[in-house]
């Protein structure tokens, strides 16, 4: 009885193991009939992960999403040749991006996705589309005016992020406060209980915008980091990279991206960056 | 597995399984001894604190534990400034055990009380006809005699209560949970690894955890 159940064990262990190598290892073996342009071209139809938690980037609201990223991704979807009701929105974190393009279940992600050597030996990165930086929130009256001035204050970040970790290595005399989502460090530097809160400008610019937080906040702007954000698609995808990188190309001249700018980000008063067109070379 | 060859990510998974023993350490502490007083509570003759037992079980028991784990940091610490430390892992680390010492009390009050009805009623009558107080019926005839009964049931809410420390992370305790995420967001080559080796490390710590408790169970037992 006991040999029995602890075979049993064993069995239902092993499946799930070869379950998850299938998953893990499926990225290979998907030439370009599968790539996004051949998806694109049969199906009129495209799978796109977003963030939901992110205002001005990519935020849901009840079953609709908004926001720069997504702007972008209609702009994608159109040079791709797929009409807006075409594309379907599914909702990522930063945690199971690579997971999601590997196993297929979103064919494309733009979500504030920082390209990064690790990141690249298992996603294609087009882009980048903006180029980020970490920068600091701070209550309108706050004495803080950049990160050299943190020496005992509190600073909020989202654990195992790249800022968080950036804070803890060359900032030592700040006290990292950290928690799972930005909408809780908001929260926070709204109670007092933290001083700062820090991650890229352009996620802080839209929590700054809110109109619940309305002449509250003021972002330091102070940039001490870069942070290209990327578009994610398959290992194997270059040729959907490169065309990618072409649609980006194309926005930049014809007015689409600085539009998509302005309809969602730019409300905070920010004027359009410029898309550098020359720096678009990271497709493998 | 090179994720788990750099001696920082190792550090970092340590760190994270430490907090996790430290936690559940603290708060098996806290909820056995909060557990058995709400349990005395609860079948004492006097009927205020029967009700204060009743509130507080069904008010902990059926709330979501990152609810009270989010308002220890944002009602505790943020709106009622209750510091427990300057070092704000320490804070975080307090406020955590606080919130699953008060939800993991009410699991271990109910087991305790179920445990108090395998005791026969023929024993608290006896302690009584030889003139014992309640208290003292309760902990020396019934207490040891229930607690014994409900070995098993205790460790399997122990056991829960370990992997329930993971939530303390969503207020920026860098548990396990969080450790995990943290190794993933900087190595996304490698998340499956990087999620086995945290799933096994709960699964070879608590699997052995559970046999031992269902031997202890046994060997404590009141033969009738």
């Amino acid at each position: 009885m006991r040999i029995t159940r602890l075979t049993a064990m064993a069995g239902v262990f092993a499946l799930a193991m070869a379950a998850a190598a299938c998953g893990g290892g499926d990225d290979s073996g998907s030439g370009s009939a599968s790539g996004i342009v051949g998806k694109a071209s049969k199906d009129k139809k495209l799978v796109f992960g977003v963030k939901a938690d992110q205002p001005g980037l990519g935020l849901q609201t009840g079953g609709t999403y908004a926001g720069f990223d997504i702007e972008i991704a209609k702009i994608v979807a159109k040079g791709l040749g797929v009409p807006e009701t075409g594309i379907e929105y599914k909702t990522t974190v930063s945690a199971n991006r690579e997971p999601f393009i590997q196993q297929g279940q979103v064919d494309v992600v733009i979500a504030t996705y920082t390209i990064n050597d690790e990141r690249k030996k298992v996603v294609n990165f087009a882009g980048p589309y903006y180029v980020a930086g970490q920068d600091l929130l701070v209550p309108i009256a706050s004495t803080i005016t950049g990160p050299e001035t943190l020496a005992g204050k509190k600073v909020c970040s989202v654990s195992g992020s790249t800022p968080a970790k950036r804070i803890q290595t060359d900032y030592k005399d700040a006290k990292l406060q950290q928690f799972d989502s930005y909408s809780k460090c908001v929260t926070a530097l709204a109670a007092g209980s933290v001083d700062a809160v820090t991650t890229d400008d352009i996620i802080l610019a839209g929590y700054a915008a809110q109109d619940q937080y309305a002449g509250k906040f003021k972002v330091v702007g102070k940039k001490f980091s870069d942070e290209p954000y990327g578009i994610g698609v398959k290992k194997s995808d270059t040729e959907g990279c490169n065309k990618i990188n072409e649609i980006l190309k194309a926005s930049a001249t014809d007015g689409s991206y600085t539009a998509a700018w302005n309809n969602t980000l730019g409300k905070s008063g920010t004027p359009a960056p410029e898309l550098d067109v020359t720096k678009l070379t990271n497709c493998a | 597995m090179d994720v788990f060859s750099d001696s920082a990510n190792i550090d970092t998974y340590v760190t994270g399984f430490l907090w996790i023993l430290k936690l559940t350490a603290a708060a098996t502490v806290g909820a056995l001894v909060l557990g058995v007083l709400l349990a005395g509570m609860r079948v004492s003759p006097i009927p205020v604190l029967r009700g204060f037992g009743t509130a507080w079980v069904n008010t902990f028991r059926n709330t979501p534990l990152t609810l009270i784990v989010f308002f220890c940091y944002f009602g505790l610490y943020s709106a009622l400034s209750l510091e427990l430390s300057d070092d704000i892992d320490t804070n975080n680390y307090w406020l955590g055990v606080i919130g699953l010492s008060v939800y993991t009390a009410a699991f271990v009050c109910e087991a305790i009380r179920s445990g108090i009805n395998t005791v026969p009623v023929g024993q608290a009558e006896a302690a009584r006809a030889i003139g014992m107080s309640f208290i003292q019926t309760l902990t020396l005839i019934i207490l040891p005699q229930a607690g014994r009964a409900v070995v098993a049931p205790l460790g399997s809410i122990f056991i829960a209560l370990a992997k329930n420390a993971t939530i303390v992370g969503t207020i920026g305790l860098m548990e396990s949970s969080s450790a995990m995420k943290e190794l993933i967001n900087a190595n996304g080559d490698a998340v499956f690894p990087i999620f086995f080796v945290f799933a096994g490390t709960f699964a070879i710590f608590l699997i052995p955890t559970g046999y031992a408790f269902g031997w202890l169970a046994n060997r404590l037992a009141v033969k009738r």
